[in-house]
This record gives C-alpha cells, sequence and structure tokens, in this order.
C-alpha cells in the first residue's frame, strides 16, 4: 500500500550524487589550480593564491555564524589557531615518530599530505568541540557580549598558547624527561617552528571549494533558512518552533570545524605559525572580509577575500598597481555606458559591477601613483585603508557590497518575481 | 603581610585607571547602548599624547631627567585630556552619529572600524617632524687636525635622551652645505658624544665631518625638539614627570661621609641599626648637586659612629664635597607615581560624580540614556548631550592615558595586544559591575584589578588575562546585568 504513494525523498543512488559531485567538483578545481593555474603563474603568485584560498574558507565560514545567523564572533583566529595547533602537532610529532624526522615526508598526495589532511580534520574536530563550548554563551548574550566574549575566547587561546613548552627537534629527545605532557611542547611565544610544508594549491581549493558548496547548501537548506530566520529576528524565530539554541550552536560548530582546518592548511603552508595567529588582529581580518562582502552572501564574501588577500601583495607592489589605471578607467567608462544605456538587466547589472570594480580599481591605482611619486610604503597603510572601508561600508552600505544576495541574484531580471500587487484600500474579495 | 599590602596597593592603583576607562564604556552604553570599542585607543591616544607633549617640554624647558617641576606632569595632563576631548566629540561626530538609527549591530562594526583606524593611522611612520632649539653653544670651527671633532668655547651640558645637531655658519650668517661621505648634501650634522656636563675647550665628536669648509665659519650646536605624531611606529620610553620615590622610606642618618682609605666604604657619623631582610640605600648628593643612589650591601646589625659600612661602587674621589642619606626601604613601597594616581583618579571621580548627579547636563544625560526620544520631547539637545558623553568618557580615558604614561613609562606602539587588552579589562570591569551605572563601573574597575594583582601573585601570573576573562564569561552567564546594573525586559 506504500508502494503507490510518491517518495519525498530522493532514492539513495540520487543521494549520494548529490553528495559526491561537489566534492569530484571540488577535486577537479583544485588538481586544475594545482597543474594549470599555479605553473602559468609562476611561484610568487601561487604562494598569494594559497593564502587567498585559506582566506576563503575562513571568510566564508566566518559567515555562518556572522551572516546567516547574525551572531558577532570576532574569535575566529582563535579556532583557526585551535585546528593549525593540533594538524601540526599530528604531522611534526607525528612525522618524527613515524619517520625519523619532522620534515616533509612523500611527494604530491603522498602519505605525508595525507597525514597533514588527517591532522587538519582532526584539528577541525578540536576546534568544532571549542565552537560547542564558545557557542554556548551565545544562547544568553547577544551582539556586543557576544562579540567580547568570543574576542576574550581568542585571546585566551593566545595567551595559552604562549605558554606551552618548549619544541622538541629531534625523536630521542622525545622519551626524556624534555618531553613533557603538560605544557605541551609547541613552541611556546616563539611559535611552531619548522613545519613540513605540505599545503599546495590542491589542497587549499580543494577545501575552499568543499566550504563554499557546504555553505551553499547550508544557506538553502532548513538549516539554513532557521539561521536566517534567528538572524532577523529570534523572538519571532523562536515563535515560529525554531530551536534557537540548537541552531545557534550549530553554527558555530561549523563555521569552528572550517576554521580549524583552515588553520591547518596555513600551519603548513610555510609560515611560522605563532600564538599571535590566534589574537584579535587576525579575527578582525576575518570579519572585515564578511562585512565588506555583504553579511550572508557566500560569494560577495568570497569575493571580498579575494581582493582583500591580494591586497597586501598589491600595495607592496605600487608601480604594478599604479600602472593598471588605463584598464581600471577604461572599466569605468565601459561600466557607467553599460548600465545607463542598455536595456536588459543582466547587461546594466554588469555595468554597474564594471563600475564600481573599476572605480575601486582606478582608486587603488590612484594610491600605486600616489605611493611610487611620494616613494612611501604603502603596505603599512593596508590597515588604514581597511578601517575606513570598514566605517565608509557601514555608514553608506550598511549591508555590505552584496548584502544576503548572492552575485548572480543580480543578474536575474526583475520581471520574473513582479513584486505582489496591493489594491488601495486593502483586500477584495 | 608586607607581600599582601603591596600587592593591594598596585591592585588600588590599577584599579584607579581601570575605573577611570571603564567609565567611558559605561556612560556610552548607557545612552547609546552600543560599545564604543574605540575608547580603548582613545585611551592610548591619551597615553602617547602625554609622551609626545612631556619629551617636547622637556626638551624645550631643558629640564634635566628628574628634576620636573609640580607643574610640568599637570600641564602633560591637562594636553592629554584635551587633544582626548576632541578626538573623542570628531570621532562621535563623524562615525556614530550618521548610524543613530542603523542596527546596533551596525554601530558595533563602525565601532571596530574606528578602533581599527585608531591603532593603525597612530602607527605610519610619519618620520619626525622636529624643530630645533636657539643655539646652545657656539664656536670657531678649527679644521685640522681632526675634522670629525668641534671644541666647545663655553660649558655645556648634554642632556639625556636628547638628541644634538651642528651647524657651520659663514661669516655672512649663511649656513654652510657641504657634502658628506656618503655622497648626500647636508646642512646639519649630529652630534655623537655621551651626555653628561662638558666644560670649555673639550670636544665633541661628530657623525660626520665638517669638510670643504673654507675657514672661518663657526659651529652652532642646537638640540632637536622631538616633535612626532601623538602615536608611534616604535615603543618608546616616556620622560619622567615626577621624581622615582617612595614617599614613605625613612632617613637613618645624613651628614657628611668621612673619607675612608677603603674604597666602597663610608664611615658613618651617627649610630645606626642594620635589620635583616631589609632593604638600605645611601644617597650620595655629590659636590656637584647630582644624586647618586648606592646600594647597602653589609651584615645587619649595630654600626656605632665611626664605623665603616660596606657600599660597593663608593669612590673616594665621589665623597669630596659630598653629603649622604642613609635610607631605608619600606616594606610596602608606596611610589609617589602610585599616590599621584590615585589622588587624580579620586578627583576626576568626584568631579564626574557632581557632573552626573548635581548638574543640570547631568540630569539631561541621565534623562537621555533613560529615554532617548522621551528626552528629545522635553526639549533635551539630545545630540548635543550626547557629543558631550562621548567628550566626557574621551576626556576621562585621556587622564588615563597620562596616569598609565607616568606608571608604566614604557610605552607600546599604539596597535599593540597589550593595550587592546588593558582596554578590554577596563571594559570588562564595566560589564562586572553593571554596564550603564557609573558606580558600577568604578566598583567593577577595583574588582577586577583586585582579582589580577592577586591572581598573578599567588596562582600564576602568566594567566591573569584568562583570570579577568573567565570573570566575564562567568558574571555574563550568571548575572548578565552586572553586580549593581538593573534587569532589562526584552520586549517584543
Amino acid at each position: 500500500m506504500d508502494a503507490a504513494a510518491p517518495s519525498l525523498s530522493p532514492s539513495r543512488a540520487a543521494g549520494f550524487a548529490r553528495g559526491v559531485w561537489p566534492l569530484l567538483a571540488a577535486a577537479g578545481f583544485g588538481l586544475a589550480m594545482q597543474f594549470w593555474v599555479g605553473p602559468a603563474a609562476g611561484p610568487f603568485p601561487t604562494t598569494v593564491m594559497m593564502q587567498v584560498g585559506i582566506a576563503i574558507i575562513l571568510a566564508v565560514s566566518l559567515n555562518i555564524v556572522n551572516g546567516f545567523t547574525g551572531q558577532f564572533s570576532i574569535g575566529h583566529a582563535g579556532f583557526m589557531a585551535v585546528g593549525g595547533y593540533v594538524a601540526a602537532t599530528c604531522t611534526f610529532y607525528g612525522g618524527m615518530i613515524q619517520w625519523e624526522s619532522p620534515g616533509r615526508y612523500g611527494g604530491f598526495l603522498g602519505l605525508g599530505e595525507w597525514l597533514m589532511v588527517a591532522g587538519s580534520l582532526l584539528g577541525g574536530g578540536f576546534a568544532a568541540g571549542l565552537g560547542y563550548v564558545v557557542g554556548l554563551p551565545s544562547l544568553r548574550l547577544r551582539g556586543d557580549y557576544l562579540a567580547i566574549v568570543t574576542l576574550g575566547f581568542g585571546e585566551i587561546v593566545r595567551v595559552l598558547l604562549q605558554r606551552t613548552g618548549k619544541q622538541l627537534f629531534v625523536k630521542a629527545d622525545l622519551g626524556t624527561d624534555d618531553f613533557k605532557v603538560w605544557p605541551p611542547p609547541l613552541g611556546g611565544a616563539q611559535g611552531f617552528k619548522e613545519l613540513p610544508t605540505y599545503t599546495n594549491m590542491f589542497w587549499v581549493w580543494l577545501f575552499a571549494a568543499i566550504t563554499i558548496f557546504a555553505a551553499y547548501r547550508i544557506k538553502t537548506s532548513s538549516t539554513g533558512r532557521a539561521f536566517l530566520s534567528i538572524r532577523e529576528d529570534e523572538i519571532a524565530a523562536r515563535a515560529m518552533g525554531i530551536d534557537i539554541a540548537k541552531y545557534k550552536v550549530r553554527a558555530f560548530v561549523v563555521a569552528a570545524f572550517f576554521a580549524g582546518v583552515a588553520g591547518g592548511l596555513y600551519g603548513h603552508s610555510g609560515v611560522n605559525m605563532a600564538p599571535g595567529d590566534a589574537g584579535f588582529q587576525r579575527s578582525f581580518e576575518f570579519v572585515i572580509m564578511v562585512v565588506l562582502g555583504g553579511m550572508g552572501s557566500i560569494s560577495g564574501v568570497t569575493l571580498a577575500a579575494i581582493v582583500l588577500g591580494a591586497l597586501p601583495e598589491l600595495l607592496r607592489n605600487p608601480n604594478a598597481l599604479g600602472a593598471a589605471w588605463p584598464y581600471a578607467l577604461g572599466a569605468v567608462v565601459l561600466g557607467y555606458a553599460a548600465s545607463k544605456l542598455l536595456r536588459k538587466r543582466w547587461m546594466t547589472t554588469l555595468g554597474t559591477f564594471l563600475l564600481v570594480g573599476g572605480s575601486v580599481a582606478l582608486g587603488l591605482a590612484i594610491f600605486g601613483k600616489i605611493g611610487v611619486w611620494m616613494k612611501a610604503d604603502l603596505s603599512q597603510y593596508r590597515m588604514v585603508l581597511y578601517s575606513l572601508l570598514l566605517i565608509l561600508v557601514m555608514i553608506f552600505r550598511p549591508k555590505g557590497l552584496f548584502g544576503v544576495h548572492e552575485v548572480w541574484d543580480f543578474f536575474r531580471s526583475r520581471e520574473a518575481t513582479p513584486p505582489p500587487k496591493l489594491e488601495a484600500g486593502g483586500m477584495t474579495p | 603581610m608586607a607581600d599582601f599590602l603591596q600587592i593591594l596597593l598596585t591592585a588600588v592603583t590599577l584599579g584607579s585607571l581601570y575605573a577611570l576607562i571603564s567609565l567611558g564604556y559605561t556612560m556610552v552604553y548607557g545612552i547609546l547602548k552600543f560599545i564604543n570599542f574605540a575608547h580603548s585607543d582613545v585611551f592610548v591616544l591619551g597615553a602617547w599624547v602625554s609622551f609626545t607633549v612631556a619629551t617636547w617640554l622637556v626638551a624645550a624647558i631643558n629640564i634635566e631627567p628628574g628634576k620636573a617641576p609640580w607643574w610640568l606632569g599637570v600641564l602633560v595632563l591637562i594636553a592629554a585630556m584635551s587633544t582626548c576631548g576632541i578626538i573623542g566629540f570628531l570621532i562621535e561626530r563623524l562615525a556614530y552619529k550618521p548610524l543613530r538609527k542603523a542596527p546596533r549591530l551596525n554601530v558595533l562594526i563602525t565601532a571596530i572600524g574606528v578602533s581599527l583606524l585608531l591603532q593603525n593611522f597612530g602607527q605610519l611612520q610619519f618620520g619626525d617632524l622636529g624643530g630645533k632649539t636657539s643655539p646652545v653653544a657656539t664656536g670657531p670651527i678649527e679644521p685640522a687636525p681632526r675634522v670629525g671633532q668641534i671644541t666647545l668655547a663655553q660649558p655645556l651640558r648634554l642632556v639625556d635622551q636628547q638628541s644634538y645637531v651642528a651647524v657651520a655658519r659663514r661669516p655672512d650668517g649663511s649656513v654652510h652645505t657641504f657634502k658628506s661621505p656618503d655622497g648626500e648634501e647636508r646642512r646639519e650634522v649630529r652630534i655623537v658624544a655621551p651626555s653628561g656636563p662638558y666644560k670649555a675647550g673639550e670636544t665633541l665628536g661628530l657623525g660626520d665631518p665638517f669638510i670643504d669648509v673654507a675657514g672661518g665659519e663657526t659651529f652652532e650646536v642646537s638640540r632637536v625638539l622631538p616633535l612626532r605624531l601623538p602615536f608611534g611606529s616604535r615603543p618608546q620610553r616616556m620622560p619622567s614627570v615626577l621624581p622615582d620615590r617612595a614617599i614613605n622610606e625613612s632617613t637613618l642618618a645624613r651628614g657628611t661621609p668621612a673619607v675612608s682609605e677603603l674604597p666602597g666604604n663610608i664611615v658613618l657619623n651617627t649610630p645606626v641599626t642594620i635589620e635583616p631582610n631589609r632593604q638600605y640605600r645611601v644617597d650620595l648628593i655629590k659636590a656637584n648637586g647630582e644624586r647618586e643612589p648606592l646600594t647597602v650591601i653589609d651584615e645587619p646589625g649595630d654600626f656605632p659612629t665611626g664605623d665603616l659600612m660596606v657600599v660597593p661602587l663608593v669612590e673616594p674621589e665621589m665623597l669630596a664635597g659630598a653629603t649622604y642619606k642613609l635610607i631605608r626601604s619600606p616594606q610596602v613601597r608606596i611610589q609617589l607615581v602610585d599616590v599621584a594616581i590615585v589622588a587624580s583618579a579620586v578627583l576626576l571621580l568626584i568631579a564626574l560624580d557632581i557632573l552626573v548627579f548635581r548638574s543640570k547636563l547631568g540630569t539631561a544625560m541621565r534623562a537621555v540614556s533613560f529615554n532617548f526620544e522621551t528626552a528629545s520631547l522635553m526639549g533635551i539637545p539630545v545630540d548635543r548631550v550626547i557629543s558631550f558623553t562621548f567628550v566626557t568618557g574621551a576626556v576621562l580615558a585621556g587622564g588615563a592615558g597620562f596616569l598609565n604614561a607616568l606608571k608604566y613609562p614604557g610605552l607600546n606602539i599604539p596597535a599593540h595586544e597589550g593595550w587592546v587588552l588593558l582596554g578590554l579589562k577596563a571594559f570588562v570591569a564595566a560589564v562586572v559591575g553593571g554596564i550603564g551605572n557609573l558606580r558600577g563601573a568604578v566598583l567593577g574597575g577595583f574588582l577586577i584589578a583586585m582579582i589580577e594583582a592577586f591572581g598573578s601573585f599567588y596562582i600564576n601570573p602568566a594567566l591573569a588575562d584568562v583570570y579577568v576573562f573567565s570573570i566575564l564569561i562567568i558574571v555574563l552567564l550568571v548575572k548578565p546585568t552586572g553586580l549593581l546594573g538593573s534587569p532589562v525586559r526584552e520586549k517584543v
């Protein structure tokens, strides 16, 4: 008798496909970045692109808490640092025990890299556990108070990491009295040094793509709608039967997991991971990406992470920045013409995007020219620029560049979904 | 017991600072219901303005270290408070006022933006904007035999931690331009010589030699007036505007020490008893008026008149014409700085209390904080009152910045996490006391300082910040309104 009833849930095969194709696509994207984009761009742009990819993971995951759910967390770097330190412990000491030396082991997709991935996922798990703990106060606190608690969390992580013990570099030391479980030998204030560099374009962009997919799936799921409703109005959401506590904590846990994974990738990307990475200044960088891109907009935040992630390198090279002015000016003119003259909505939208992007680029180019002219070190102005942008965006475009919308939402024609028209005098029979 | 009292004293000093800062947080929160994240940066600005003004004044009126007149501190305090007041006014006008009706999250993000702006603008490198004093020494340049030196025609004193430059002036009054060895054209060279007094006829070393002078030039040495922007791109040290001295130490003996044949000893001219476990010091006031503190390392016991007391580093020639004071350090050392901090904090707190609870403006402030719209209907100029609140908070923060620079003269760069942590702890104090409540902020300030000071002494100094933040989380979870705060009902 059930046979005739149409099943509401998709078949097992369809569900499997739904789960697997993003992974395959992400892997394909990662491989393309690794073997095509990376070699074509050269070694230095590759490192920049890797840092941009890590910034995307962090910003998009922070967007789940700050954008979707409307909670204001400024302790995201704390989760990143926890994940990074856990993953680094796995590869450094794990590698030391397994392969005698903590250095790099195995080639592309070799055992060492898999250890890094496993460590990063474990780090993500640790971070997610902490995310649960940090999420709990969010049940009673909101807005400013929650911001302070998350900030305090990041600071506590930083202070605790500073108090860790001396790092051991030789396997023989592990058996001696030098080895202590508490405080763990994670390098203290000097940072966790000489970590093997396992992170490459493939892993970074694989995880970046997975994070974006996951965020998009969450946003369009019932969980995501619950998040958004909490953001819009907590009391109304509760009245609609949404378990606020559950969803708030869930947002923190998911975001913290991805931050932890990003920390693992960051730690193995050839940087010196230090307790300062858990501090609020790192957290603010990701908050700025989320706020500028648009709180709730995955594509907007991704775009902001790309621009802001690459900006420091551009500012370090004012000549190249200044030389871009003809292109920027061209984009502005073209964009203005397109947005004013063309009729089709997607064309005017494209024109507006060109206009806005071109104006920003033109501003940066002029800034670069000034830098060349004054022989000034522009990279010191980076945070000044960011903070001014933050204030101006809040005053003139309070929801960020894209608001809750995705980039492609702007290309859809308005006529497709006409707003409901109401007759004067209310409803007619 | 002595330890306990000493830590209590530290806690009270620190608590006064926290109280002054947390008042600014709580006042703004009381009126606008948002955390002014930039408040702690205004406090940092206060410290840096104090540094700038103090170094400039010390250089301009040529004050030797440790001999600042009492009004110098007052002048610096007023400069710091007024600068911070102006900045506070500008912040409110330009950043927060356009957002008066925006959601609170936006205001919070703007506040973070302002905070980042102040921090990062503050450590841009603008270079030295310094001017120079009128020449402090002049004399003829004698080219040979050493062109890297100038010979003083009159006595000169090079003050510690200040830089001096020399120019070569031609007989017609113009300044000579010469090529330095690295090929650049210079008009002035740096003096490279240790600080201290120089007699006429002594020589001063130069960073670059005066070369290719035609002859007949005279040199002019001037002191460089440090004139930096208030913030700094590198750590600096606040010049002392108060003598570094405990107010409760006791002088056991004083007089002219007899010259001993053994170096490292002085001969006492009064009987003295040295107690175990106490610190003793001899202050030697030399013939030229310099004070030289020297530690006593003798065994405890009774010393009759004429006995020798072991004071290392004493040389017989130092004793010529000198007087000495044998001083016993107190068990609980009350520094002049501590007294100044607590006294200024108490004065400022009383002034604020009178302002808020006894004046018409204060009544307006309380009315606005009670209900924004009703207050404006009652004819209260809400915008002006809000501006005034910001200015008051910023002025208090500026004062706290000055006092902090007095107590901890090593100033970090503005974005240093130490500063932000200090500001955050003051915020925690405001929350613990009940945000929006002025007396709660003061109570919270002292409470947090006690927890920090005693926690780091009796448990673990490394974790002082962790205690403070744990207290915050506990208070927020157990009694979110704070100790003295009134509960707020959530309305739909």
